[in-house]
């Protein structure tokens, strides 16, 4: 049960990430491509962080897994907000339409 | 059906061919640096499809996040200090002259040359042969580590090992000898985020570059990955500015630079005598001197990593000049 549990939020979540590289590419200007890969990543990793900790042997990896999960996220979002911070300071123009 | 991870591999192996060809063939140097850290990330993954976790952590480290930081900061002293891309200029820096023919000649032979003594190696070996793996497993009682990649690092082939530490010795002596007459590239303002982030980081890296460390002995890991990974602790204390070099730093720098170096060669040779040669510990004390040696170059190649990072020697600045003593 656990194994079924686990491979449907791992497959959600990588969906998620799927969708989020699907805006990267698709997207029109940098804080929206942002926008979408910070955001669906952030959910994707959280998925299938979650159903690898369903499957971990051991309460030592469930601990691990969740603070790599913690990690992953906070140098992600500190990540994106440098690369947009930059792109404000240096001035790449919000793309209209 | 073919296996699922048979497919997962092909895919990867192509890949990382293909990032490697591209991070080769664009123009812009900023997108040559991503590709190139993309390329030594699926590399680690790679490594840990061929069941080596040790050189997958050291891939994933030393290949891709020191590297990676160290030629991102390359290109941004190239963009603000050196070069043609010269916006900024610093009093008193003339740009650099360009590459002479001959120099780029001579690396692209050396190079080469490499290449094809990897290739012949590669193709001398004896294929698809048992390997060590037997003669590693009957030896490792007399290693005195339970890992056997630890086993092999640090004992059986410590000579190799030394050299290894002494190559990163000799670069940082080679950067701190010549890149003298440079000023300082332009410190990035970071932020606040990027401030709270780092004081979030900066203790979890030192545990994770201790537990690397520790465990080596047990499990994969080691000194060159823990000190990697300690070296990222030097970057964040840099790029915060939370540490500054100072000139009067340069005798404890010094010191931490040859400390993995002089404490390897010196257990090496203190333990020879009576019957053994240098190298070969003594069994009772083998696992308390194989986690002495590794903790001083753990030490020494979190600092000179972080060194090379910061890029040169600290001298004190005066204005529009440099002041050496």
């Amino acid at each position: 049960m656990a194994e079924v549990i686990a491979a449907v939020l791992m497959t959600a979540g990588t969906v998620f990430f799927i969708a989020g590289t699907v805006g990267l590419l698709r997207f029109p200007d940098i804080y929206c491509r942002l926008h979408a890969l910070t955001k669906a990543d952030g959910l994707g990793l959280a998925l299938i962080a979650l159903g690898t900790a369903l499957l971990a042997g051991s309460a030592g990896a469930v601990f691990r897994i969740a603070l790599i999960w913690f990690f992953v996220a906070v140098a992600s979002a500190t990540c994106s907000h440098l690369v947009a911070r930059h792109a404000r300071q240096t001035g790449t123009e919000v793309q209209h339409g | 059906m073919a296996d699922p991870l048979m497919i997962f591999d092909i895919l990867l192996a192509l890949s990382i061919v293909a990032l490697a060809t591209a991070s080769l063939s664009v123009r812009d140097q900023f997108t040559m640096i991503v590709l190139f850290i993309i390329f030594g990330l699926l590399s680690a993954l790679a490594w840990v499809r061929l069941s080596a976790p040790d050189v997958a952590l050291a891939e994933a480290a030393i290949g891709t996040g020191v590297t990676g930081a160290l030629l991102l900061k390359t290109l941004h002293h190239l963009r603000f200090v050196s070069g043609s891309r010269n916006r900024q200029p610093m009093t008193g820096v003339a740009p650099l002259p360009p590459v002479p023919l001959g120099v780029t000649l001579a690396n692209a032979a050396f190079c080469g040359l490499i290449t094809l003594g990897l290739a012949a190696g590669f193709l001398g070996a004896p294929a698809a042969g048992p390997g060590f793996d037997m003669l590693v497993a009957e030896a490792m009682p007399t290693s005195g580590v339970a890992h056997p990649v630890t086993g092999v690092l640090l004992n059986f082939r410590a000579y190799d090992t030394l050299m290894e530490v002494v190559v990163l010795l000799a670069a940082v002596v080679a950067v701190w000898q010549i890149e003298r007459g440079l000023s300082e590239a332009p410190a990035p303002v970071m932020g606040v985020v990027w401030q709270g982030f780092a004081r979030l980081a900066l203790p979890a890296i030192v545990v994770v570059g201790t537990y690397l460390l520790w465990g080596g002995a047990e499990a994969p890991g080691g000194a060159f990955q823990g000190g990697a990974v300690l070296a990222a602790m030097g970057l964040l204390l840099l790029l915060t500015r939370a540490y500054v070099p100072q000139p009067g730093h340069r005798g404890i720098a010094r010191w931490a630079f040859v400390l993995g170096t002089g404490v390897f060669a010196l257990v090496a040779l203190l333990v020879a005598g009576g019957g053994r040669v240098a190298f070969e510990y003594p069994l009772e004390h083998a696992k308390t001197l194989i986690l002495l040696i590794e903790g001083m170059v753990t030490i020494s190649i979190a600092v000179t990593l972080a060194a090379l990072f910061h890029g040169r020697e600290p001298v004190a600045l005066t204005t529009g000049g440099r002041h050496d003593t």
